[in-house]
């Protein structure tokens, strides 16, 4: 399945009724089982393109295409949100088993898949604790197993890591990449850290301030399986030197910049 | 060599203890002091019988029959008003507070009817049904219903718009996010208004049951005034405290079996 963006542009309208430009014609594409980070500073419109993507925004130009054959009871994509979104009335199992009731998966096969997807996300024993009773890695792991088991073509991740603190945060993007490696997933990351960019994605996006526009798209010259001694390795620090001069000044306008 | 001095302890401002005896021992004193009170016989029962006498005389209603008939229909009309105006409450709270049309029909009606005291309605309540049991229920249903109703407009207007994009996100459709993501971020609102209507529908019981019954705790209350039997009117008022203590523990009971995710 390969995934399209094409000429998507957003403008909305603020609550003192000005139009407020968030994207403007952004196209870019993710080929299958293809990892891309979409990197730029905040408020950038990053999230916004990926709402587009998961169809929980409309454009209001351009548009987002899918190529390619979706099996039948499968979705296009499935979102991992940044602040988790767990339902705290639901325990992890009933959290997983959501968006396969919604694709009207029979109860027994639900289960299954279920149970494929907590062990996958490292929650086995942990299916009747509800989300305030785990920490908040164990929370995003929830997360993850929620969009995954679904078997979505698209995995969306919106900053999913970013509400964890950083020693959780490595391990994370660690256990992610070998979720990556058993699932073959095409994923699509948001992220505002270069860092987690080029130590997880096949390519960076890199989006302007706003309104969002694409920049540039750098190739991450680093092969796969990886693990954290590539973040020693010469070819990661270049990489992540080369982000840091697009998005420097970038960044530098949007911190000067009265929030919209 | 220099001075050592321990790091000063500044929590005793915020110390609070439990004193486990003293909430016992206040409510036997005030009884005790009750009793001997009326023991010295300077307060006519009249005013004031004694607690022992109260006691006495609720077991004699008890055994003769009496008590159970009164109590019997009273918990029929409380439990049906409550009941109705619970359902009806929720039911109408959900749709105005998802459907933009339920909305701009419900909001208007509600805020102009919701201050009437409900009491008032009753004669036209009578009117309407009959002096029999429907009107009681009735007005018991309309003063649950508002409460009810509101608190649950409220409750799905605050849920979480992140959650709600997430159902959405997983392809639940309107149903669904009615009932898996609304109704129970609703709940604690739900429980609150339920709570609330509980209080209500005592009150608006015993009012009904004073103006038109010739049964339940109202009526035993009243009628015992009117033959000046204090010591049987003590007892529907214990019987009503009763029944509000009651109603609160089971309130809270069921409201932890519903929402098992906010018991840490």
């Amino acid at each position: 399945m390969r995934v399209v963006v094409e000429g998507v542009s957003k403008t909305y309208v603020d609550p003192r009724g000005r139009p407020v430009e968030a994207l403007r014609d952004v196209s870019l594409s993710v080929e299958a089982e293809e990892f891309v980070a979409l990197l730029g500073p905040s408020g950038c419109g990053k999230s916004t393109l990926l709402n587009i993507v998961a169809g929980l925004l409309r454009p209001s130009a351009g548009g987002v295409f899918l190529e390619g054959e979706l099996g039948p009871g499968r979705p296009a994509t499935a979102m991992v949100f940044q602040e988790f979104a767990l339902f705290p009335w639901r325990t992890v199992q009933a959290n997983v088993e959501f968006g396969l009731e919604e694709l009207g998966v029979p109860p027994r096969e639900r289960a299954a898949r279920t149970r494929e997807h907590l062990s996958l996300a490292g929650l086995a024993g942990f299916e009747a604790r509800y989300p305030h009773q785990l920490s908040g890695g164990m929370r995003q792991r929830v997360g993850i197993a929620r969009a995954l088991a679904v078997d979505p073509a698209l995995l969306l991740m919106d900053e999913p890591f970013s509400a964890l603190d950083a020693q959780t945060r490595q391990l994370m993007q660690e256990e992610l990449l070998a979720i990556r490696e058993r699932t073959r997933k095409t994923i699509l990351y948001v992220t505002h850290n270069i860092q987690e960019a080029v130590f997880l994605a096949d390519r960076v996006v890199v989006l302007s301030r706003r309104p969002g526009r694409l920049l540039a798209t750098v190739p991450v010259p680093l092969g796969r399986p990886r693990d954290e001694t590539l973040l020693g390795r010469p070819e990661f620090t270049a990489t992540v030197a080369r982000l840091w001069a697009l998005i420097r000044g970038e960044a530098r306008q949007a911190l000067q910049e009265a929030p919209a | 060599m220099s001075a050592r001095v321990t790091a000063p302890d500044r929590t005793r401002a915020l110390e609070r203890r439990e004193h486990p005896v003293l909430r016992v021992a206040a409510v036997v004193a005030l009884l005790v002091l009750w009793e001997l009170l009326t023991r010295t016989g300077r307060i006519p029962a009249l005013f004031l019988p004694s607690p022992l006498g109260v006691i006495e005389a609720g077991v004699e209603m008890l055994r003769s029959g009496e008590l159970l008939t009164h109590v019997a229909t009273s918990l029929r009309r409380i439990v049906l008003g409550f009941g109705l105006g619970a359902l009806g409450g929720v039911s109408v709270g959900l749709a105005v507070g998802f459907w933009s049309v339920a909305e701009a029909v419900g909001n208007p009606l509600i805020a102009a009817t919701f201050p009437i005291p409900k009491i008032a309605l009753l004669p036209l309540l009578i009117l309407w049904l009959g002096i029999g049991e429907a009107s009681k229920v009735a007005v018991i249903t309309l003063g649950v219903f508002f409460p009810m109703a509101i608190n649950t407009y409220t409750g799905v207007r605050t849920a979480d718009p992140l959650l709600i994009r997430a159902a959405v996100s997983f392809g639940a459709g309107r149903w669904s996010l009615i009932r898996k993501v609304l109704l129970p971020s609703a709940l604690p609102m739900i429980f609150a208004g339920l709570r609330l209507g509980a209080g209500t529908s005592l009150l608006l019981l015993v009012a009904a049951e004073m103006i038109a019954a010739n049964a339940g705790i109202g009526y035993l209350v009243l009628h015992a005034q009117n033959l000046m039997e204090t010591t049987n009117l003590m007892v529907g008022i214990v019987l009503l405290s009763l029944l509000g203590v009651a109603s609160h523990w089971l309130l809270v009971r069921l409201e932890r079996l519903a929402i098992p995710w906010r018991a840490s």
